[in-house]
């Protein structure tokens, strides 16, 4: 029983980490058709600036770990927007050249890593609690797992308020729909573009510096390795639905885990089978519209 | 006559590299409504979509005397042009009150107006829009552009699908707009474009094949069957005449 | 203007033979070519080199007809050239199978690989296809990493050479190895010309410019797609084993998502929907990674200040910029610059001389 218990909240844990990820990959491809393969450094930048930022103030407390999130979130929105603002928005429109153009930034800002901080894993440390444990229900699990929950529902919360609330969600809704017709109103939808970049660039920012705590180091692959994840996420749950990433990535953790413990260290295999399972039955995936 | 508000000439449109609207030339007078005719296919939504630049396209387009044709689509709506695009086009998963808000610029002068003409929407403001029935869905459409203070209307097929009771309400609403505003239609509703439109533009594979009085057209029910394939008279109340 | 473009065709066809020959020779001959050539060109070292560019071109070219033809973009092309490494060097290390059994078994079960693939994948399109291809190479790359007693882990699968014909072995028989590189090039690029004037690589072209139009005609895309699918799998799978037997062995990186961008990457520099545009591009990526690793590792620069040192010593950051450049400023890559130069019109992404008319026209 503990066992199941500490393998769910594992698996919740790593399904926040993937949804983190996977938010603004399906966001992103809902509104712009883009498939982002830069994402992945993202998420491994505002991990090492999170990691510098700690390391600077001398790692260990609450407030540096809350300002590294911070940190972070706020360096992966900013470099996911001048992604979109110096590459993408320049080829508007040609979805295939974008996708080129963010895989060979992924390749290029991975190399970059590598040059700058070594291919070698860097080891993090964080607040003592974090890597404790706690009891629940006879099960010991990691502390960092709460956060790393908590993180993700909070950043679900948020893109859901924002989307509902302010007119960028408005119109990013819209043009997830339709998007020549929000231009047809008179909106200039490559606005929202930029901002689409920001939010998911600061959701995977947030997500890297929760990663390295989760992992326990950083090192340049760290995005790749998730993005992987993310993608299969993206399509299980619908390409441009949050709804369907959100349940897909818990989905998919938990079975991953499962798998893992259960089934001798399958997870990854059972996860790819789970994917041809979806697409035999369903191509749009759970919540999708657009295939 | 006073100028036109609209002004196209050698517009040409091509969808995926195919040509689906060649040189066309036509104006569209200040005032009432100008009905654009012809057969399915030939590019009647073609041409307001190149006009507005929602497909790429070639040639002059000059709105209220100025040239439209270089611009992307939101500055040529911002300038004062409504889209009604066939088939709707509401956002689905939005509720009828995002659709309208989203389509507001300068705070949407005449909500009042929209709110008077179409009572139904007031009632279902937080419904989402893809739940509504055709008619309504419609009626949303149109309230996108009226509740702007627009220069032009482009107005495509607005009763496709109707029943003829909502039809008679839309064709209302549009007469109603029509005295401010001038309207570019589609329609294949005869009788609506007899009540509405002052003048007509006939399409015929991709060009302009006629243009004239609607009521000119219209009483000649020999010219209505070789431009548009349907009596003009009472037959196409029941749609296709062959 | 028919006639212009066979004749311009044949004038290709003339060139590249001249070309091939001359590639054949060039194990015998003593020639130099500093800052591009590592060494003399009959040195094993630079014939090695070669050999690998040659495979590289090989490996574009099949990927150019899943990309370039097809239409295809696949992220997962790097999980058949690992199979088709992994399947002969397995079967050589664990059986007493010789060398051309192995391969045949091993194409076997690659075409029964990439027909199951193929048939799933293709039920989405577009950038689903291409997130789906990409994460069945994953799992290829994670059954290889995560089975180190069968297939060597991290450490990759040294090739057993005891029932592999002696000709194929040692730094000496390198040329003979270049030669068998050479051959898979030419083969490679004879079959996917073939492909792509039978009818049905008319009829993935077509599918290419419209498949509704194509589904109008009363044609079944899904076969079609899947038929190229499979053939560029099984040409990828031949350019691994030559790779196997070129450098003794194999690594999981053959297998991974990275793999597969390079090819892509190769594929884009040399020019989307040309062949010779792939082969190009596979020797120039080839030439010039080796290069900028050489000059990573110079004195020249590591005296340099860390800003400008870091990305310079990093091969693949000055490719992957270079790549976004073509991407953005050199449409048709090094094919359509070398086009334009020559005062052609811009190469568009059909095949020279065919209008879509005469493609829907064969297709019926
Ligand atoms: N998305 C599209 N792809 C290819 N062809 C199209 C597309 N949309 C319209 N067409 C073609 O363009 C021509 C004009 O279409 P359209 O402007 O919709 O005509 P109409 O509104 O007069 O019925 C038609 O022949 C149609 O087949
Ligand atoms: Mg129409």
């Amino acid at each position: 029983m503990s066992t199941v218990i500490l393998l769910i909240i594992t698996g919740l844990g790593l399904g926040a980490l993937y949804f983190l990820v996977a938010s603004g990959l399906s966001l992103i491809y809902g509104l712009m058709g883009v498939l982002n393969f830069a994402h992945g450094s993202f998420l491994t930048l505002g991990a090492f600036a999170g990691w510098e930022f700690a390391r600077r103030m001398g790692g260990g407390s609450w407030l540096t770990f809350f300002a590294s999130l911070v940190v972070g979130a706020v360096v992966g929105a900013v470099v996911a927007a001048a992604t979109e603002f110096l590459l993408i928005r320049r080829l508007y429109e040609r979805h295939i050249e974008q996708v080129l153009v963010t895989v060979g930034l992924a390749l290029a800002s991975v190399a970059l890593f590598d040059g700058i901080w070594g291919t070698d894993p860097i080891y993090v440390t964080g607040p003592a609690w974090l890597t404790q444990t706690s009891d629940i229900l006879g099960a010991r699990v990691p502390n960092d797992r709460f956060v790393l929950i908590i993180a993700a529902v909070f950043v679900l919360l948020a893109i859901v308020a924002f989307l509902k609330f302010t007119r960028y969600g408005l119109i990013i809704r819209a043009g997830v729909e339709n998007r020549s017709m929000v231009t047809a109103l008179g909106i200039d939808v490559r606005r929202a573009f930029t901002v689409v970049f920001a939010i998911g660039g600061a959701a995977a920012g947030l997500g890297g510096v929760l990663a390295s705590h989760y992992f326990g180091y950083v090192s340049p692959q760290l995005g790749g390795s998730l993005l992987i994840f993310a993608f299969i996420v993206t399509v299980i749950g619908g390409l441009g639905s949050l709804a369907g990433a959100a349940m897909a990535s818990v989905i998919v953790a938990i079975l991953q885990q499962f798998a893992n413990f259960f089934l001798g260290g399958t997870g990854d295999l059972v996860v790819v089978l789970l994917l041809a399972a979806v697409l035999l039955i369903r191509p749009t995936g759970l919540r999708g519209s657009k295939a | 006559m006073s100028a036109p508000i609209l002004r196209v000439a050698g517009l040409s449109a091509h969808i995926a590299g195919q040509q689906v609207v060649e040189d066309v030339s036509f104006e569209v007078p200040a005032t009432g409504v100008t009905a654009l005719l012809g057969r399915n296919g030939v590019g009647k939504t073609s041409t307001l979509k190149a006009i507005i630049g929602l497909i790429g396209r070639r040639g002059t387009v000059e709105f209220d005397g100025e040239r439209i044709d270089g611009q992307p689509t939101h500055r040529i709506v911002q300038r004062g042009i409504g889209y009604v695009p066939e088939d709707r086009e509401v956002f689905a998963s939005l509720s009828v009150e995002e659709n309208l808000r989203l389509a507001e610029r300068h705070g949407g002068p005449n909500r009042t107006l929209v709110d008077e003409l179409f009572p139904d929407l007031v009632a279902r403001a937080s419904q989402p829009a893809g739940t509504l029935s055709g008619g309504q869905q419609q009626m949303v459409s149109l309230a996108r552009a009226l509740i702007n203070d627009n220069r032009l209307l482009l107005v495509d097929e607005p009763t496709k699908g109707l029943a003829p009771l909502i039809v008679v309400d839309v064709a209302e609403a549009l007469a109603r707009a029509a005295r401010a505003v001038p309207i570019l239609l589609v329609e294949q509703n005869l009788e609506v474009v007899r009540k509405l439109a002052h003048t007509v533009v006939v399409l015929e594979g991709g060009r302009v094949a006629h243009v004239g009085l609607a009521q000119e057209l219209l009483d000649d029910d020999e010219l209505t069957k070789r431009l548009l394939g349907v009596h003009s008279a009472h037959a196409q109340a029941n749609g296709e005449a062959s | 203007m028919k006639r212009v473009t066979s004749t311009r065709q044949w004038m290709w066809w003339i060139v590249g033979g001249v070309v091939a020959a001359f590639a054949a020779i060039l194990p015998m001959l003593n020639l130099s070519i500093p800052g591009v050539l590592p060494g003399a060109t009959y040195l094993p070292g630079t014939l090695q080199l070669l050999a690998v560019a040659m495979l590289f071109a090989s490996l574009a070219l099949s990927y150019h007809l899943l990309f370039g033809t097809a239409g295809l973009l696949s992220f997962g092309h790097a999980l058949y050239f690992g199979l088709g490494a992994y399947g002969v060097g397995l079967l050589l290390k664990n059986t007493t199978l010789s060398l051309v059994p192995a391969i045949a078994l091993t194409i076997a079960a690659v075409i029964c690989v990439a027909y199951l693939v193929g048939a799933l994948s293709l039920r989405v399109t577009g950038i689903s296809f291409a997130m789906v291809t990409l994460a069945f190479a994953q799992a290829g790359n994670v059954l290889v990493r995560r089975n180190p007693q069968i297939t060597g882990g991290d450490e990759g699968l040294q090739l057993h050479t005891d029932n592999v014909p002696q000709f194929l072995i040692g730094v000496l028989n390198t040329r003979n190895l270049y030669w068998v590189a050479l051959g898979v090039l030419v083969v490679v690029f004879v079959i996917v010309t073939c492909f792509e004037h039978s009818r049905a690589g008319h009829v993935v072209t077509a599918i290419r410019e419209n498949e509704l139009r194509v589904r109008v005609l009363g044609l079944r895309p899904f076969g079609v797609k899947l038929v190229a699918f499979v053939i560029a799998s099984v040409l990828a799978a031949v350019v691994g084993i030559v790779h196997l037997l070129l450098q003794s062995g194999v690594t999981p990186s053959a297998t991974s998502s990275d793999f597969t961008l390079t090819i892509l990457v190769i594929v884009v520099l040399g020019g989307v929907g040309s062949r010779w545009g792939a082969v190009v591009g596979g020797i120039v990526y080839t030439l010039l990674d080796q290069r900028l690793t050489a000059l990573a590792s110079s004195d020249a620069i590591a005296a340099l200040p860390p800003i400008l040192r870091i990305p310079l010593s990093e091969p693949l950051f000055i490719l992957g910029t270079l790549f976004i450049l073509v991407v953005m400023f050199l449409p048709g890559g090094i094919a359509g610059a070398l086009g334009r130069v020559g005062g052609r019109s811009r190469r568009s992404l059909v095949a020279p001389g065919v209008t879509e008319r005469d493609r829907l026209e064969d297709a019926e």
